[in-house]
This record gives C-alpha cells, sequence and structure tokens, in this order.
C-alpha cells in the first residue's frame, strides 16, 4: 500500500513539472515532448485522484490535515502550507485533472498551428498546478496563493494571443476585475484572523462562535456583526473569481483566449473556485443569514439576468460564456440557500457539459477557419456529426433534459431554493425558473443557429467543411460521457450520501436540502418527480420557441428585435456595465492620477515647496500678504495638504 | 571556520580597499577595473552570508561584536555590532552590489572612475546600518545624513540635545535616555524630516522619480535597493525607540502620510509616461507599506483585542522593505536593459517587446506581477503581513492599504499591457535583440530571490523575532 501523503503530494507537483519542463525546455523537447511531457504529468495527477476519490468515498477514508511546511512564523501565528483531503476535495480534484486531461489532448489539434504551442501546453498544466493547490489547501493564505495563482495564469492565457489588441486588453480587465474581488477576499481573510488567530480552516470553524458574538464598528456608532462582515468580504472574493455581478464583466471578455482555456478556465474550473471556497467556508456563512442573503440575491440575478443576454449574442463563444455566467448564478443561489452539496454537485455536473459545450464550439470554429458568428454558420450538421452530437448532449445536459447530467443537479437547486428561508429565497425562485427558460432559448438558438438550417458561411469555408481530427472529437466524446449520466449515477452519494459529511455544514434550520431530500427516492423516480414540477415544461417552451422563431420563421426574430427595440439595446449593449465602468472607474482613475501627478506633484509641491523654498520663507515672515498669492495651485495644493492631515488627525489622532 | 572572523569588519573594509583599488585601477585599465570590482563584491558578499548562517535567532542582543579601544582621550571606540534588523539590511546591500556590477559591466568598460565613485558609496551605507554605539558610527551616520539632506541639520540637533543629555553618543543610550513627551516630539519631528525624505514619504516624495531618471541604471538600483532603506531604518532605529511616546502620540501623522503613499502615489503612477518614473512611483507606494507597518503597532496594541499583529505589522515592513529591494531593483533594470538598447524609456516608444524579446518579456511580466504583490512572489509577503496586522487597528486603514491590490496591479500591468505586449509597434523594436547571457544572469538571480522569498518567507523573518519582540517591550513601557 502506497502512502496516501505521497499521493496527495504528487497531484499536484506532477502537474507543475510537466509546466516545468514544457516552460523552460520547450525549443529542446520541441512540440511533441511538450505536449507528451503535460500530458502524462496531468494523466499522472488525473489517475492518482481517482485513487483519492476511491479511498475517500468507498475506503471511507478520515479527512486527512496536515502541513506541508511552515511557510512563516510571524507573532506566533502559523502560516502554513499543507493539505486538507476530504470529500470535497477529492470531489474537485478529480474534476479538475479530468477536465484538464481531456482538455490537453484537445489542445494538440485546436493549437497546432500556433507558434506558442509549448508556452500554452506549460500555462495550462501550470494552471491545473495552481487549482489543485487551491482546492487542496487546508488554510486560507495557500487558498489566497492558488486563488491569485490560477488568476495570473489566466491572465497569461486570456492574453495568450498578445499581439490582438483585443486579447491584451481583455486579460488587464479580468485581472484588475479579479483583484477587486481579492481586495475584499484579503480584507475577509483580515477579519478572520484578527478574531481567530488563526488562518487554518479547522482551527477557524472551531473557533467561529468567536466572530458570531462580536461586533465592530466599520462606520462609527454603527455595530457590525463580524460573522456577517467577514462573510460578505469573503464572498466579494467568491464574486470575483466566479463572475457574480456586478464583478461578472472580465468573464465574457475572456473569451479572446484560445477555446481549450474557455473550457477548462472559464467555464469548468477556476471560475468555479469562488463556489467551491463558500462551500468549503460553509461552517461560517451558515452563522450569518445576512451573508446567506447577499450571496442568494446576487447569485438570482447574475443567473437570470446574465442569461437574457446570452438570448442576444451572436458570438458562439460568447453564447456559451454568458450561459457560463448564468450557470455560475444558479451555483450561487444554491450557496445562499444552504444547498451547498447541490452548489457542488451542479459545479460537477456543469464542469462536464460546459466543458463539453465550449470545446464542441471550439470544433466548430476550427471548422469554420475560425468563424465566430453563428450567423455566418448554419448546416452544419451533415459536415460534423460527432459535434453536432455532442453539442446536443450537451445543450439537453445544460438545459435540463430529464435523465441528463444538468437535469438532476439544476432540479436539486431548483428544489432547494423553493424551500429555502433566507430573505431574497422568492426572487431567486423566481429567477432561477425563468433562468430555466432563458437557458433552453439562448442554449437552442445557438444550436440550431449553427447545426440546422440554411448555410449561411461563404463558399470557400463550406468547401473546406468536415469533421475536425481525433484529437479534437476524443475528448468531446470523453466529455459527453459523464454529460450524460454523471447525475443519475451519482446524485445520491453526492447529495444524500456521506461525501460531504465532514466538509459541509447545514444548520437544520436551514432545510432546503432536506426538502431535496424529501423529494427524492432514488434517481429514476427523481426524473418522473421532475414532470410535476414547472422546470421540465419551461425549457421544453424555450427549445420550442427557438425552434420556432429560428428555424421555422426566422423572420419572425427580426421583427421581435424591431418591436422590442430598447430591451435589445440594452442586452445588447450589456446593460451598460462595460461603459459605466470605463466611465466612473478607469477613466475617473486616470483623471484623479493626472490630478494629483500635474497639480499635486509638479506644480505644488515642485513648485511650491521644492523650488519656492525662497518664496517659503518669505511665506513664513508674512503669511498674510503670501496668502493671496493669486496662484490657483497655491490653494489648492493647501487645500489638498491640508485636507489630508486634517483628515489624518481627526480620524486617526 | 569564522567564528573568530572580525566579519563586520571585513565587510566593511574589502569594499573600502576594492573601491581604492578601482579608483587607481581606474580608466587605465577599464576592464581590470571591473573584474576587480566583481571580485570585491562577490568577496564581500560571501563575507555577509556568515552574518546569516551563523546568526543566533535566539537573542536581541547585538552580535558578531567587535569593540577596541579608538581615540582613548575622547572615549571613543570602534564598536562594532548587528541584530536582526540590521542583519538583513547588510544582506541585501551586499547582495545587490554583485547584482549592480554585473549589471554595469558594460558601462564600466567606458567610464570606469566616474562609474566606480559609486562603489565606496556603499561603504557608509554598511556603516549606517552595521554599526551600533560607538562615536565613530554616529560620526558616519551624522555624515551620511548630514551630506544628502537638508533634514538631517534637524536630526543632528536632536542628536547633539541628547548627547547633552546622556553625555554619550551611543545610540543605546539614547535608547534609554528620560525624555519629556514635548522633547519627544521635537526630536520626533527632526527625525521625522531626516527620515522622510529618505523613504521617500508624501509630500516630500518628489525628488524620487528626478533622481532615478538622471540616474544610471546602476543607480537607480542602488537608490532603491539601498538608499531608501535608510529611512525605513531609522524610524525603527531611531524614532520607535528613542521617541516612543511621541511615536505613539503622533503615529497618525505617519499613517496618513504612509496611506497617502500607497493611495495617492498609486493614482499618481497609473498615468506616468516615463517608465522609470512609473517605477519611482511605484517604489513611493510600495514604501508607504513599511512606514504603515512600523507606526500602526500602537494602534494594534490599544486595540483592545491582544497585542497579537503588532510583531506581524513590525516584521511585514521589514520584509517589504527587503522585498522592495529585489522587485524594484529588477524592474529598474528590466528597464535599463530595455533603455541599453533603444535610448528611450518613454512607454509611448514601445509596445509588442515581447515579439522581439520573448525571454526578456517573461522576465518584466515576472517582476511585474510582484511588483503587484502576487502571492508567491516577495512582494505579497510583507504587504499581505502589514495589510492583516493593520485589519485590527481599524478597518479602513486596512481598506486603504489593500487597495495597492487594485491600484499596484493596474499601473504595473497597464504599463506591460503597452510595452510587452501587441504589435511591434515600430521599427526600433523590431531590431530589439533578447537579452544576452550576462543579462539573463542577473534578471534571473533575482526573479530567484523574489520566488525564495516569496515561497518561503520564514528564513527570513525568523531572524528578525528576538530583536522586534525587544523593540515591541521596549517601546510598550512609556518613558514619561
Amino acid at each position: 500500500m502506497v502512502d496516501m501523503e505521497s499521493i496527495y503530494l504528487a497531484i499536484p507537483l506532477a502537474s507543475l513539472a510537466g509546466a516545468v519542463i514544457a516552460g523552460f525546455f520547450g525549443k529542446q523537447i520541441g512540440r511533441a515532448g511538450a505536449h507528451s511531457v503535460t500530458i502524462l504529468g496531468v494523466g499522472i495527477s488525473f489517475l492518482l485522484s481517482l485513487v483519492v476519490l476511491k479511498d475517500v468515498v468507498f475506503d471511507g477514508a478520515a479527512v486527512y490535515n496536515q502541513s506541508l511546511y511552515t511557510w512563516m512564523v510571524s507573532d506566533g501565528i502559523r502560516f502554513e502550507v499543507g493539505f486538507l483531503i476530504d470529500g470535497l476535495t477529492a470531489l474537485m480534484m478529480s474534476v479538475v485533472t479530468g477536465v484538464s486531461l481531456a482538455v490537453h489532448v484537445y489542445t494538440i489539434g485546436y493549437m497546432h498551428d500556433d507558434d506558442g504551442y509549448q508556452r500554452f501546453f506549460s500555462y495550462i498544466s501550470l494552471f491545473t498546478f495552481s487549482m489543485l493547490m487551491l482546492v487542496m489547501s487546508n488554510n486560507f493564505l495557500q487558498l489566497f496563493f492558488g486563488w491569485e495563482a490560477v488568476g495570473l495564469v489566466s491572465y497569461l492565457l486570456i492574453g495568450f494571443w498578445f499581439k490582438r489588441e483585443t486579447a491584451i486588453y481583455a486579460n488587464m480587465k479580468a485581472f484588475l476585475v479579479n483583484r477587486v474581488g481579492d481586495f475584499g477576499f484579503l480584507l475577509g481573510i483580515a477579519v478572520v484572523l484578527m478574531f481567530t488567530g488563526s488562518l487554518d480552516y479547522y482551527e477557524v470553524f472551531d473557533r467561529a462562535d468567536a466572530l458570531l458574538y462580536a461586533t465592530m464598528q466599520v462606520i462609527p456608532g454603527v455595530d457590525w456583526s463580524v460573522i456577517t462582515l467577514a462573510c460578505i468580504l469573503l464572498f466579494v472574493g467568491a464574486m470575483g473569481k466566479s463572475a457574480q455581478v456586478p464583478l461578472h464583466v472580465w468573464l465574457p471578455d475572456s473569451m479572446e483566449g484560445p477555446t481549450p482555456i474557455s473550457a477548462l478556465i472559464h467555464a469548468a474550473t477556476m471560475v468555479t473556485a469562488g463556489i467551491f471556497m463558500v462551500a468549503r467556508m460553509s461552517p461560517l456563512f451558515e452563522l450569518s443569514t445576512t451573508a446567506l442573503s447577499v450571496v442568494i440575491v446576487i447569485g438570482a440575478t447574475t443567473a437570470f439576468f446574465m442569461g437574457l443576454v446570452g438570448i442576444v449574442q451572436n458570438d458562439i463563444k460568447r453564447v456559451v460564456a454568458y450561459s457560463t455566467l448564468s450557470q455560475l448564478g444558479y451555483m450561487t443561489v444554491a450557496l445562499g440557500a444552504s444547498a451547498y452539496s447541490a452548489a457542488i454537485f451542479h459545479l460537477m455536473t456543469h464542469a462536464f457539459f460546459k466543458a463539453l459545450l465550449f470545446l464542441a464550439a471550439g470544433s466548430v470554429i476550427i471548422a469554420m477557419h475560425h468563424e465566430q458568428d453563428i450567423r455566418k454558420m448554419g448546416g452544419l450538421k451533415k459536415y460534423m456529426p460527432i459535434t453536432y452530437w455532442v453539442s446536443l448532449i450537451g445543450s439537453l445536459a445544460l438545459i435540463g433534459f430529464p435523465g441528463f447530467s444538468g437535469y438532476f443537479s439544476k432540479d436539486a437547486i431548483l428544489i432547494a431554493t423553493q424551500n429555502a428561508n433566507v430573505p431574497g429565497a422568492g426572487y431567486a425562485y423566481v429567477c432561477v425558473l425563468l433562468g430555466v427558460f432563458v437557458t433552453a432559448f439562448y442554449s437552442f438558438r445557438m444550436f440550431f443557429l449553427v447545426f440546422h438550417g440554411e448555410e449561411r458561411m461563404d463558399k470557400h469555408t463550406r468547401e473546406h467543411l468536415h469533421e475536425t481530427p481525433w484529437v479534437v472529437t476524443a475528448p468531446l466524446i470523453a466529455l459527453a460521457i459523464p454529460s450524460v449520466i454523471i447525475g443519475w449515477i451519482t446524485i445520491d452519494e453526492v447529495l444524500f450520501g456521506d461525501l460531504f459529511k465532514e466538509a459541509i455544514l447545514v444548520f437544520e434550520d436551514h432545510g432546503a436540502m432536506a426538502a431535496v431530500g424529501a423529494a427524492f427516492h432514488g434517481s429514476f423516480n427523481f426524473v418522473i418527480h421532475g414532470f410535476a414540477g414547472p422546470a421540465v415544461y419551461l425549457a421544453g417552451a424555450g427549445v420550442f420557441a427557438a425552434w420556432y422563431l429560428y428555424l421555422k420563421k426566422p423572420e419572425l426574430a427580426a421583427q421581435f428585435r424591431q418591436k422590442l427595440e430598447l430591451p435589445y439595446r440594452i442586452l445588447d449593449n450589456k446593460y451598460y456595465f462595460d461603459r459605466f465602468n470605463e466611465i466612473v472607474f478607469a477613466a475617473t482613475a486616470r483623471g484623479v492620477g493626472q490630478v494629483l501627478w500635474r497639480l499635486g506633484d509638479a506644480l505644488m509641491i515642485d513648485g511650491l515647496v521644492v523650488n519656492g523654498s525662497a518664496r517659503l520663507v518669505g511665506w513664513v515672515s508674512g503669511v498674510v500678504r503670501h496668502v493671496q498669492t493669486g496662484y490657483l495651485n497655491h490653494y489648492a495644493f493647501a487645500m489638498i495638504s491640508g485636507l489630508i492631515l486634517l483628515l489624518g488627525w481627526v480620524v486617526l489622532g | 571556520m569564522y567564528a573568530d572572523w572580525p566579519l563586520l569588519s571585513l565587510a566593511i573594509w574589502t569594499p573600502i580597499l576594492g573601491g581604492i583599488l578601482v579608483l587607481f585601477a581606474g580608466d587605465r585599465e577599464p576592464s581590470g577595473a571591473r573584474k576587480i570590482a566583481l571580485v570585491v563584491s562577490i568577496v564581500t558578499f560571501l563575507l555577509t552570508l556568515p552574518l546569516y548562517t551563523q546568526f543566533n535567532t535566539e537573542t536581541h542582543l547585538m552580535q558578531f561584536v567587535e569593540r577596541q579601544p579608538w581615540i582613548a582621550a575622547f572615549n571613543i571606540e570602534y564598536y562594532l555590532g548587528i541584530d536582526g534588523i540590521s542583519m538583513p539590511l547588510i544582506l541585501l546591500t551586499s547582495f545587490t552590489t554583485v547584482i549592480v556590477i554585473i549589471s554595469a559591466w558594460e558601462v564600466i568598460q567606458y567610464r570606469a572612475s566616474q562609474y566606480m565613485a559609486a562603489f565606496p558609496m556603499l561603504i557608509p551605507m554598511f556603516l549606517v546600518i552595521g554599526v551600533w554605539g560607538g562615536a565613530n558610527r554616529i560620526y558616519a551616520t551624522l555624515k551620511f545624513f548630514l551630506y544628502t539632506f537638508i533634514g538631517s541639520v534637524l536630526m543632528l540637533v536632536a542628536l547633539i540635545y541628547m548627547y547633552t543629555q546622556s553625555g554619550s553618543f551611543a545610540i543605546f543610550d539614547f535608547h534609554h535616555l528620560q525624555l519629556s513627551l514635548s522633547e519627544q516630539v521635537l526630536i520626533f519631528l527632526a527625525f521625522l524630516v531626516a527620515f522622510a525624505v529618505k523613504v521617500p514619504m508624501w509630500p516630500v516624495h518628489t525628488w524620487l522619480p528626478d533622481a532615478h531618471v538622471e540616474a544610471p541604471t546602476g543607480g537607480s538600483v542602488i537608490l532603491a535597493a539601498i538608499m531608501l532603506k535608510i529611512g525605513g531604518y531609522g524610524f525603527l532605529r531611531f524614532s520607535l525607540p528613542i521617541t516612543p511616546d511621541a511615536s505613539a502620540e503622533l503615529d497618525w501623522l505617519i499613517i496618513t502620510m504612509s496611506l497617502t503613499a500607497v493611495v495617492y502615489i498609486g493614482f499618481v503612477a497609473l498615468v506616468q509616461r516615463d517608465m522609470k518614473k512609473l517605477i519611482a512611483y511605484s517604489s513611493i507606494a510600495h514604501m508607504g507599506f513599511v512606514t504603515l507597518g512600523f507606526f500602526i503597532v500602537f494602534r494594534i496594541v490599544n486595540s483592545g483585542y491582544g497585542e497579537q499583529g503588532a510583531a506581524l505589522a513590525l516584521e511585514g515592513g521589514m520584509v517589504q522593505m527587503v522585498s522592495h529591494g529585489f522587485i524594484s531593483g529588477a524592474l529598474f533594470l528590466c528597464v535599463g536593459v530595455m533603455y541599453d538598447r533603444m535610448h528611450s524609456r518613454q512607454i509611448g516608444d514601445y509596445g509588442g517587446v515581447a515579439n522581439t524579446m520573448p525571454v526578456f518579456a517573461a522576465f518584466m511580466v515576472f517582476f511585474a506581477m510582484a511588483n503587484a504583490g502576487l502571492p508567491g512572489t516577495s512582494g505579497f509577503v510583507g504587504e499581505f503581513m502589514v495589510i492583516l496586522a493593520s485589519f485590527k487597528a481599524s478597518f479602513w486603514i486596512a481598506f486603504l492599504a489593500a487597495l495597492t491590490l487594485i491600484l499596484g496591479a493596474a499601473y504595473t500591468l497597464w504599463m506591460v499591457k503597452r510595452v510587452i505586449y501587441g504589435e511591434v509597434a515600430n521599427d526600433n523594436v523590431a531590431a530589439l535583440t533578447d537579452i544576452n547571457k550576462r543579462e539573463f544572469l542577473f534578471l534571473a538571480i533575482l526573479a530567484l530571490a523574489v520566488l525564495a522569498l516569496g515561497l518561503w518567507p520564514d528564513p527570513l523573518v525568523e531572524v528578525m523575532h528576538p530583536t522586534i519582540d525587544n523593540l515591541l517591550n521596549h517601546i510598550a513601557n512609556p518613558k514619561i
């Protein structure tokens, strides 16, 4: 029997080794060498993750919680790097490495002609390592490390084609928006450390009462519950990483990156880190109804309103991207409903079918010679049968077709939301229910426009249309299988079994999951039971509407657009979030910078104090006369510096 | 084998002798001069290494002490020693010197003597941070400050005043000198002027961007990695222990100046067009964490939530000083690498450098990320510690300090976007050649240092514990 400890260690290190070799010796080992070594590395990570999963699920292994090394000790606070292996971790590890492996293989085909071939493999293996460190962590420090490391790799990969202006704009935007989230996250960690004196998960959870009964005054005179403050700050981090409104703006733009990473990072794994984190923190979030309420409202808003935007997108990847936003919203709603296991369950099924949809979209993009506009596609079914069928499977899973993986996870979320009792749950239930129709509508709008109807591509493209090579289709098929069956076979264990027994804590009065459990009598019955609720019919209506509008009577769609001019324009501009941010944040920041530099530094400090030191002497001797210098900058300088110092004195002094 | 060696004397006198040698070899034999310089700097670095490996982490007392009567009539001694605060800075200095010599290898060829004039400049640095007690330390300190900026005059007055009170120039006597609050406040303010210019802190920071623009690459590296540290060191060595009550009374002033550095300067950095100026402003913002970490301690101790966090803040400030030396130094070297090829520091003259200098681009992006405080790099550690610690003092202080996460990333990555990424901007960029082996060497060494400190800061932090704890104990006891 191999020591489990070394297996845990080998899992991230195998991926890291692949990344390092492909990254530093890419030239020496060549293209084949680079993909072989990284696939070998990730393959080892995947197989060993399965070993760990088996160990936890079937052999009932005890929770492993050990530190690897002490990063730092300061002030008696131990900052450790270490692993926490329980059911939640094991499941996440398997999903991450599994999807990563499929994407690695797929990349051989997708990036075949790219100059940065080795670099790309190095990055995605490095990503796998970072993500593993994130999910395997047993403390907040390492969580934050993995959190930002996946952000770094995401930055590098969105900007992979660094000659494209849009790509290098998108990657900077992604990093900065995520930093806004991390800003909150870091402050959340600071709250936790201040009140528990530790960053170790278990120690913090043990001392959670210290947060529960404490208050602090953020705004003088107003006592805030510390647990609520901590949870909301931590959730701000999740909002950045998991792209929740209003920090979602980076995700659609991240589609500038190559499609394999859209599937791996921006659909299946990294963007779900926020969901994972909140689930991991369930012993804290359970303590604050207010925080859960914030979570459920934000999630519901994202789920419904981002889904709507998906309807008007014409870029095949952006449709899938908005679909991802919407599905992340579903997961967040589940978290807010205290249905953490349902959130993780949807995370898992979504990882498979969304990676599948992205990679299928990539397959279409390859065949279309990097055309991404679905208005220029159509009728691809006969040219790309494999891509067609796996896309259908992925779409059915996404809309929650009874029996497919997405059905189980989404229905669990719907039932849980219906039975949730935090404030905002009613709003959330309406959002997620309507979202089902929207999801079905945009999914099959895209599906029909791409694979059915008239062939709208130009002649040259049509002549070269053919199914993509096996390195592309094999991962598609490999992902299609779990997209169909994973829900059916795992729902019992994941939602109602002992898998998350140690990892997730739910208070008894948060009865959402208990309600799901009451409705569950085996997978088959769960499917039958679904027909009693509205969701299945809403999904069917969505598919029908898409069929009618885009295949049967395409002219109707155009009419609708003209009739609904204003809503269309709002959706087409994505609720003007980008423009708002550009004007209010980006432009203002640059403006403030200019003012402080030109007026504050150059004119006032240098002009007045440094160059005018002689004048300063005179000023001291004859204040009254010189106060009225007539120079605006002098007044402004006096005002700004005086204001800053006064503020400091009043607030701190 | 080192046990009996007078390591501190060797570390001080080797570069002095080396500097004299280089000056003599000078312009006549430039290639010989630079070899001497390299050998001397490496020997000096090796001589300082045992200061770390042999360092006793159990005591706050001075170590490696050397004490000889010098001018007995005036009770002046030759008296050297280091503790957990000065030792990391000594290693930073000797390490940086090696890097600077390697980086300036080609420059030395042409203007050896001129360049080497900077070399003996390191000596006062050693003296200032290596020496403890005894008259000559104060002499060197006084002289150094007197010659570098006007503020020193005030400091000199303060020191003389304390001499009249204690009858000694030994800093240890100053630490234990009983001073009334008003005495302390005046002394504190005198020190503040001196050190704030050095750090530099807002609003006396404007000399730094100009100085960097004027300085050659090596000068910028020395300035960033070593010179700026004098200010921080001064606060830790002089202000806090000599005037603890005034520090506690006036901490709001320093905290305000520090937070202004982080936020105000962060915005100013955003709009810079000259890369060196941008990095200089970024330096000021990052040094804000040093002073914030040092002076937040009073509020942590008085927060009502226990004293935990005070040492975290102080050590965070120290780590930030060392890390800033690596990262700022590396970024200035990166600009130097480009400047050597393009003779421009203007962001607008660049674009798409990654196309023609891919290896360099990888380094630049790495150091940029370190500058943005990415975990796993040294840039994260100090800021992380200070933010965590200052939260205990006040939500809003931590809030403003943590804005660096956004601002630091914004100005750094925007520069990277415009300089490194994109299509090849013009023919000059198209003609760029990637870094050579020498350039690779110094960038790689710095990258390893940044990474090592980021992945495992404990070896650095560990040596500070007794000294920091002792300092905290000292300042916790009011003098009045």
